[in-house]
């Protein structure tokens, strides 16, 4: 089949964005998304023309390193997918496509489909973690954990950190990664001594950050390739106000109130180029 | 050239007996020693988590945005300890005999029951970060059974237990970045290791989004940079992995050890295009509720569900009574290779086998099956578009691990003084074949034990003289590096690195994969030197090196990967036994199982680097097996 993509094209961070056109033909149901994008950069390398740049490695929907919106839609709209794992036979021959990269304040561009997901990262840094020097731990039963409790732990911590749920919302708010790391590490025995200070911590590093606040759109969960869902966001906000009790914080800042939009607003772009395949 | 530092004494005290003996650092001073560690997954994220913890000055470098990317997340199944909470005739000293006895005798005894030792301590650690291991409803840990095995000593998180414990490192290591005591370099490439007055004192490296060249230097230097399965292009590794930072070592002076041993997995979603551009495991895990089998009848294109049970031959447990549908992967690939290639294959290029589900599902129920695999079946149907509840899944054989990699002593530092290796990079554990949850294992143990344990020992007894990276050794290198690149950019020729990379893949595939023969070897030995001598001369790339270009990157890594295959090679037709992943057609017993020349090969291959046109020079350590008798492996 044969498709057009318009591909937003952008070489650094500081230089101005555009959308090309490409027309991609001799795409088979067979391949993934990024298999036919592979395809394209080797007739691009081929012209020696810059091929689209993008981030992935496992390409099996678990290393959280993929990402782009088509048309829109992060991951492209199949239901608990990542892009990497996104069959050509869910298009139709003729499509036109869109693909842009991940829009927040909070993650920049790095060139073309690429960004910068370190906010991620520090966010985990303000306390993301349980606490436990290498070599201190009683023995791995000595504590009974409900299974209930490790199943939810689980699903919290099945996040890949991709980004998706950022990308989808109308404010760009991190709300739903932070919650699935929050309620993943709360809902352990091993993660309450450090229960308070986690969630405070986090909330606030996530407002740092430039990320936006929720307002209970649910687009993040419907994109979530991992289907973390919106309950965990509630959980969170419910540790944030029992931790500012507990501390007897004031004032406190609970995200959910909306603030402003951090999406960027318009990016710049020239007129879109059109090239022929 | 190969002293090992085994420690003397009987075994269980071995590794005792080591950290006894071992010098410490004064909390006080360990501030002012500096570690590069290279790689953040499970050995290296480990590794660099701990030592920041002990108060080390650590240097952390990935080529991905964040260290939860490394390939360790992608592992399934799960992680072995010798717990022995299910009762049912684990210890220490069996979980060592298995794994001994699954690497077919090719791995050293006390490496090995070192790792069986530390297994437990893994477990508690993990559940103390809050790994969510899978539980039973009273709140215990459960297990579950793998390969080569006949005891439930595996733990779990669904089938994502690589993604649970990475992030469980990724988490600890964080927790040091935000004390200041680790400095994570994301987006950062080895490209070089600088050696300096005869040890490891440095690295050069790429900024992966400004081009830059950059210079790091510390007192010890840990590769933790994964396995080399990408030599094959199409393996269930990450686009990315590469050998680069062992394959770079190794030019500097570190022996590399068994590089012909490499795990071909065998249940793997088949090859569906041309285009393929990886392939995708599928848990062994699955072999626990999955039957494998072939029709009876050669090119049968039934629907598998109309071959009625008569007509349908299982082979496994035909074959192997005792373990079944359990052997080890080496057996089980092979037995589904030569199913294939005898034409009882399934599916359209008839290179597939069934792993069936069926039973279980009538004998546990459906949802009982979804929740151990779902996510599994998940991956299938969104890969194959089948259901495999109804369906079975069709599997292949893919590359999937490398036994081989860096010699390691005993304390896992290279025949380069201070360049330590841990996990898949070193060669230490799995002998000629790696048993299912061991690797796991192995890359924590190595990161969160061993070096920790190792690297001050090595602080506290070199000299560390103020070497910056002004040193002309660093200067030297860098200029090298740069040399390299400005070379690759100037070939301006016809194919892209993907290209190569594709041609070295079938090369090695064809000849240097599940069945090698002499005849085999030679012809792709004599291949191989042809490609690299035409990648240097038609490869083109677009686009220069101060700015992001991933084809650079590519290039730059299947410009080694192209000298490895060589070293896989040579090693391949050096040895003409046959022992676990590494099968030579010569070597067979009559029922066409692995046979073993323990006359004269049991030892550890290493092997020198002399020189971009001289032959690699052979150095063999010598293997004894004290606890686990040689014995020819009998999975019936």
């Amino acid at each position: 089949m044969k498709l057009t993509l318009n591909i937003w094209r952008q070489p650094n961070a500081n230089a101005p964005g555009k959308f090309v056109t490409y027309q991609v033909k001799d795409v088979i149901p067979e391949m993934s998304f990024l298999e036919m994008l592979d395809a394209l950069n080797e007739d691009l390398i081929g012209r020696s023309e810059p091929p689209v740049v993008f981030d992935h490695d496992c390409r099996e929907g678990i290393c959280g390193s993929c990402g782009f919106l088509i048309n829109g839609v992060a991951h492209g709209g199949q239901r608990a997918t990542t892009v990497c794992q996104l069959s050509m036979r869910f298009f139709k021959d003729g499509q036109t496509l869109t693909l842009e990269p991940w829009r927040a304040r909070a993650f920049p561009v790095i060139r073309d489909l690429m960004v910068n997901r370190s906010a991620f990262d520090r966010i985990i840094q303000a306390g993301g973690f349980i606490s436990a020097h290498t070599g201190s731990a009683p023995d791995a039963n000595a504590i009974l954990v409900p299974k209930e409790a490790a199943d939810m732990a689980f699903d919290a911590a099945a996040c890949i950190g991709c980004g998706a749920c950022v990308a989808a919302c109308p404010n760009a708010a991190a709300m739903l990664f932070t919650s699935a790391k929050v309620t993943h590490l709360n809902a352990l025995p091993q993660g309450q001594p450090q229960k308070d200070e986690r969630t405070l911590s986090m909330v606030a590093a996530m407002s740092n950050e430039g990320f936006g606040s929720c307002t209970n759109h649910g687009e993040c969960e419907a994109v979530c390739p991992k289907e973390i869902p919106l309950e965990f966001i509630g959980r969170m906000n419910r540790d944030l106000i029992q931790a500012a009790w507990h501390r007897h914080r004031e004032p406190l800042t609970v995200p959910s109130v909306v603030q402003e939009p951090s999406h960027e607003d318009a990016h710049r772009q020239e007129g879109a180029d059109v090239v022929g395949a | 050239m190969l002293e090992a530092r085994i420690p003397s004494g009987p075994i269980e005290d071995r590794w005792d007996k080591c950290r006894l003996e071992m010098r410490l650092v004064n909390p006080a001073n360990r501030r002012k020693h500096s570690i590069i560690v290279v790689g953040s997954g499970l050995a290296g994220g480990a590794a660099a988590a701990t030592l920041g913890q002990r108060g080390y000055h650590v240097d952390c470098f990935s080529y991905h945005d964040t260290p939860r990317r490394a390939h360790s997340i992608a592992a399934q199944g799960g992680i072995n300890a010798a717990k022995n909470y299910r009762n049912d005739g684990d210890s220490i000293f069996r979980l060592f005999k298995d794994t001994v006895k699954g690497g077919d005798f090719r791995a050293r005894e006390s490496n090995v029951y070192r790792l069986a030792q530390i297994s437990n301590n893994i477990i508690d650690q993990c559940v103390a970060q809050g790994v969510p291991f899978a539980r039973e409803y009273g709140g215990l840990l459960d297990n579950r059974s793998f390969g080569g095995v006949q005891v439930e000593r595996t733990f779990y998180a669904r089938g994502q237990t690589g993604q649970q414990l990475l992030l469980g490192a990724y988490q600890a290591l964080e927790e040091q970045v935000a004390a200041g005591r680790v400095t994570m370099h994301f987006r950062h490439e080895l490209l070089d290791i600088v050696i300096v007055d005869g040890r490891a004192r440095g690295i050069v490296t790429r900024d992966l989004v400004t081009g830059r060249l950059e210079s790091h230097v510390a007192d010890v230097v840990v590769l933790a940079t994964g396995g080399y399965s990408n030599v094959f292009y199409l393996s269930t590794n990450a686009k990315a992995c590469n050998c680069t930072a062992i394959w770079r070592a190794h030019r500097r002076g570190a022996l590399l050890a068994n590089p012909c041993f490499t795990q071909i997995h065998p249940t793997c979603i088949p090859l569906s295009s041309d285009y393929q551009s990886k392939l995708t495991l599928m848990s062994e895990s699955l072999r626990n509720d999955g039957r494998i089998w072939v029709p009876k009848a050669k090119a049968d294109k039934r629907a598998p569900r109309d071959i009625p049970e008569s007509e349908r031959d299982y082979y496994l447990e035909r074959r192997y009574p005792s373990f079944g549908n359990l052997v080890p992967r080496d057996i089980a690939s092979r037995a589904a290779k030569e199913a294939c290639d005898e034409g009882y294959g399934v599916g359209p290029h008839g290179q597939g086998v069934f792993l069936d589900f069926g039973d279980a599902i009538r004998r546990l129920g459906l949802e009982t099956v979804r929740e151990k695999y779902g996510n599994l079946f998940d991956i299938y149907e969104r890969i194959t578009g089948d259901d495999a509840y109804t369906v079975p899944m069709r599997i292949y054989p893919a590359p999937h691990y490398t036994m081989g990699g860096l010699w390691v002593d005993y304390h896992l530092m290279s025949t380069i003084p201070g360049l330590f290796v841990a996990g898949e990079a070193n060669f230490s554990d799995h002998g000629a074949n790696r048993l299912g949850a061991s690797a796991l294992m192995q890359g924590l143990a190595d990161g969160y034990f061993i070096l920790p344990s190792v690297v001050p020992d090595y602080l506290a007894s070199a000299p560390h003289n103020g070497v910056d990276t002004s040193h002309p050794a660093f200067r030297a290198v860098e200029a090298e590096v740069k040399g390299r690149i400005d070379k690759l950019l100037a070939i301006k020729g016809q194919r892209s690195p993907d290209s190569f990379h594709r041609e070295l893949g079938k090369i090695m595939w064809d000849d240097c994969g599940m069945a090698r023969s002499d005849a085999g070897l030679r012809k792709a030995l004599a291949r191989i030197p042809e490609l690299r001598e035409e990648f240097w001369h038609n490869l083109r790339l677009v686009g220069g090196d101060e700015e992001v270009n991933q084809a650079l990157e590519k290039a730059n890594r299947v410009s080694d990967l192209l000298e490895l295959a060589e070293l896989m090679c040579t090693d391949a037709l050096d040895r003409t036994e046959s022992c676990g992943g590494h099968f030579r057609l010569e070597s067979q017993t009559p029922e066409g199982e692995a046979k073993r020349d323990d006359a004269n090969f049991c030892y550890t291959a290493a092997w020198e680097w002399k020189g971009p046109a001289q032959a690699h020079a052979l150095h063999k350590e010598a293997l004894t097996f004290e606890h686990v008798p040689l014995a020819q492996r009998n999975y019936k």
